[in-house]
């Protein structure tokens, strides 16, 4: 233990055992004091607290699920003096919720659309896991067309409207085309397009001394562009289901991943827009983000539904679901861009610099060093402006599209399941449904932070 | 080495295309023509559209008559009044429910952000709560909620809920006493106003002296005796100017007093609530992004833990939590438009949806009701950069 010596002094070779610290500061009487009574005006605090507590969650325990009435067919299950939450209205009124109107006997197909979106959607959302470039293809270019066939039923001769509006041939070969009109737009498209790339060829020669990128990459968006038509216009013997028999929870998520999905490339290219170098450019893109920042969404949606019908051609007249989809997609391309744009600023200055060093064209900077590294950072802003988004797709209500709470509003309504606790329940479960989306996103936006942070640590 | 080979690279042709000063005029170019043609073809579809439609055109509908009663007005108002006087009241009533808000909002943030970083485990609990309920649900469920589920719940005025006997909370909204305006008024208000200036005057020059010298000065207990004892004393000079008209129960309903809508009251509470969660997270970034080695040094140069809180912490968090709750209050302006959901009657209820019924106007209603709001974001953010550059922190 101890060294010692001859005259009596001694030294230590060891530190003492600490004593154990007094027992009124560990344990649970120790946190209690920490914790809840460190002071009078905290214990006095913790009481309230308590009692607030005490107030609210047992009748809110009692009225979701000991009180509640689980079974029923009507009304008549949840009148009473002590009834708690009326489930089996939520249960009737579940398909409303879920589907709208959408005709029972092609629900099979919403399943599908929702089914595809969770598959492609998980793995994109697993970091670690690989072909993240296949899987944000999938999701976000071939699964749009995919679902908006799968929910409208496809067949909307899309070429027929092509064709009316901007057939080159259709003057020389009149409407009758070669071989019924089909055949006769797929020839004017096939002829457009090759002078489409032959005039890209020429900009291209003209602009770079090779005309060959500018006109594959030409090829390419027409070639895409075909398809889509094609896709759309082929009948794949669906039942055709209007969007005003659209409803529910898929209408909100319809407004919700379009607006996201559709905002994404606009949002990026303002995003860029704003840090060009160009002014007018740059002012352009300023003038658009700070309008649409600005208003109301409530406005953008009265603006989509009632003044853009007057801006488009006489006689065309956009489906109402589509144009509040228009106005959703520009403003949030206007809150992305600002997300965006944060995520350029984050990246140093060397990067840049470097990629210039490499000999890299703007295009190519930007494709291959900058954004995978701005987007990547990003992540947590784009999952919460998604959260906003997808509350504030509630809003369609007010231009009469009925959304999962539109059709909540219009379930209250039914004087089959009138009983004072209809309205209740409804909310409950609503805002239940609301929370857990909302909720896991914005874990799911912190998770990816934190990820983020750890790596870049230094 | 005897004949020297030309470059490869011709000088002249490509690099006039590859000059980075061309080719950024040229897309500019290309970028305004396309905006400007954009622009003409929408405009050429409006004028055939309108003509189409048979729509008038112009703002002249603004000095025709209304025809449609508002539910609260701030400003005289009938149905006989003119579509102008009808945009005014839902400017009014948009400000009204903006700045109630924003009031109520800014206490509850400050509480809920500050008691998320309490020591105290219950506070912190019931904050955090606070903060993930009411931030993840949608703001027009939670005002739909609280219109239908809360205050449609209330009972009839007959058996409302009595509040110190001087307000009166039913279905049909919430009664309080009505100030009536007697004779010397206007010298107690005069008096508030000037106690109102005294203080802070005195309290620039207080801060002036602290900096200069160091000693403190009780700004708290003069301001509050300013602001509250002068206009007492006008008060009590005049003979009390100022009574107060009690809400009575007459029949089935309240006669006297001010009566709030239900609308206003869902609203309000909605929007204060749904934004306090945010503005809370932003008052926690704030006050965390104050290093602690700032509490330190203030403790050790032997400030008491109130001062540390007021002159060192607070001053250095304001400069983080500032410009976020600014765009905050600027959110529940936009969301008060909500308003239109409940039939509150609002900018937008009131201007792009009765008025635009109406007349059909939809260009020039939906530009003035964005122009409204607009200006509004842009006042609010010329004034916020004016701020930031006040207190930006001053580098080498």
């Amino acid at each position: 233990m101890s060294l010692t010596f001859d005259d009596g002094t001694f030294i230590r070779s060891e530190m003492q055992t600490p004593l154990p610290p007094p027992s009124r500061n560990v344990g649970v009487i120790g946190w209690i004091r920490q914790n809840l009574f460190s002071s009078i005006t905290s214990g006095v605090l913790t009481l309230l607290g308590i009692a607030l507590v005490a107030w609210i969650l047992p009748p809110l325990v009692r009225f979701l699920l000991i009180d509640a009435v689980w079974t029923g067919n009507n009304r008549e299950a949840c009148l009473g003096a002590e009834v708690g939450a009326c489930w089996p209205f939520i249960k009737a009124k579940f398909a409303q919720l879920i589907y709208g109107f959408y005709p029972a006997g092609q629900r099979w197909r919403v399943d599908l659309v929702f089914l595809i979106g969770v598959v492609l959607l998980v793995p994109l959302l697993v970091l670690s896991w690989p072909h993240k470039r296949l899987n944000s293809f999938l999701f976000f270019v071939a699964y749009p067309i995919l679902a908006f066939i799968l929910l409208t039923g496809g067949n909307i001769s899309a070429s027929n409207f092509l064709f009316g509006h901007f057939g080159l041939l259709r003057a020389v070969a009149g409407d009758a085309g070669v071989a019924g009109l089909q055949l006769g737009f797929w020839l004017d498209f096939v002829v457009t397009s090759a002078l489409c790339v032959a005039v890209a060829y020429v900009i291209g020669r003209l602009a770079t001394g090779s005309g060959r990128g500018a006109a594959t990459m030409t090829a390419y968006v027409l070639a895409g562009l075909g398809i889509i038509t094609l896709l759309w216009d082929v009948d794949f013997g669906l039942e055709r289901v209007e969007t005003r028999q659209w409803g529910g929870l898929l209408v909100t998520l319809v407004i919700a991943v379009t607006g996201i999905v559709a905002s994404m490339p606009l949002g990026i290219a303002l995003a860029l827009g704003r840090r060009s170098k160009m002014p007018i450019v740059r002012l352009l893109c300023v003038i658009f983000i700070e309008f649409w920042r600005g208003v109301p969404l409530i406005t953008v949606l009265f603006f989509a539904t009632y003044m853009l019908p007057l801006f488009l051609p006489v006689g065309v007249n956009p489906d109402g679901l589509l144009r509040a989809l228009v106005g959703v997609a520009l403003f949030t391309a206007a809150y992305i861009a600002e997300v965006v744009r944060g995520g350029l600023q984050a990246i140093s200055k060397g990067q840049y610099e470097g990629a210039m060093a490499m000999g890299l064209t703007w295009t190519q900077m930007m494709r291959l060093i900058i954004l995978p590294q701005a987007l990547t950072l990003v992540i947590p802003g784009i999952v919460n402006s998604f959260i906003s988004l997808f509350k504030d797709t509630t809003l369609v209500l007010i231009v009469s599209i009925f959304d999962f709470l539109g059709q909540l509003r219009a379930a209250f309504t039914d004087p089959n399941w009138a009983t004072p606790v209809t309205l209740y329940t409804g909310f409950a479960f609503a805002g239940i449904v609301y929370f857990l989306f909302c909720f896991g996103m914005s874990r799911y936006s912190l998770f990816v932070e934190r990820r983020l942070n750890t790596s870049h640590r230094h | 080495m005897a004949d020297w080979v030309e470059p490869a690279v011709k000088q002249g042709r490509t690099s006039f295309m590859n000059d980075p000063k061309v080719r950024s005029i040229v897309l500019q170019v290309v970028a305004l023509v396309l905006v400007i043609v954009l622009g003409w073809m929408f405009i050429d579809n409006a004028r055939e559209n309108l003509a189409a439609q048979k729509i008038a055109t112009g703002f002249g509908f603004l000095e025709n008559t209304a025809g449609f009663g508002i539910s609260q007005t701030l400003i005289s108002y009938s149905e006989t009044s003119t579509y102008g006087r009808a945009f005014a009241v839902g400017i009014l009533n948009t400000l009204l429910v903006a700045v109630i808000g924003i009031f109520f909002a800014t206490i509850i943030g400050f509480l809920v952000g500050i008691g998320r970083l309490s020591k105290n485990f219950v506070i912190r609990l019931i904050s955090t709560c606070y903060v993930e309920l009411l931030r993840n649900l949608p703001p027009l469920f939670q005002i739909l909620f609280w219109y239908l589920a809360v205050l449609s719940a209330m009972p009839n005025p007959r058996q409302s809920i009595s509040i110190f006997g001087e307000a009166f909370i039913s279905n049909r909204g919430i009664v309080v006493p009505r100030p009536l305006f007697g004779e010397g008024t206007g010298l107690v208000l005069w008096t508030f106003g000037f106690a109102v200036l005294a203080t802070v005057l005195i309290g620039g020059w207080s801060r002036q002296r602290r900096e200069e010298t160091g000693r403190p000065f009780p700004m708290l207990w003069v301001g509050l005796g300013l602001i509250v004892g002068l206009p007492l004393i006008a008060m009590i000079v005049t003979g009390f100017p100022i009574s107060f008209e009690k809400p009575e129960l007459k029949g089935f309903n309240f006669v006297g007093g001010v009566r709030v809508i239900p609308e206003f009251v869902a609203l309000t509470v909605g929007l204060a609530t749904y934004t306090a969660a945010f503005i809370a997270e932003n008052v926690r970034a704030g006050i965390k992004s104050v290093s602690h080695g700032q509490t330190e040094a203030a403790n050790s140069l032997g400030l008491r833990s109130g001062y540390t809180m007021r002159l060192v912490v607070i001053p250095q968090a304001m400069r983080v939590i500032i410009p976020p709750l600014t765009s905050q209050y600027l959110n529940l302006t936009k969301n008060s438009s909500l308003a239109v959901a409940v039939g509150y009657p609002d900018l937008v209820a009131v201007f792009a949806g009765t008025t635009l019924n109406q007349t059909g106007q939809a260009i020039e209603i939906i530009a003035i009701t964005m122009g409204v709001y607009l200006v509004i974001s842009i006042i609010t953010s010329v004034i916020m950069n004016a701020y930031n550059k006040r207190v930006a922190l001053v580098e080498r």
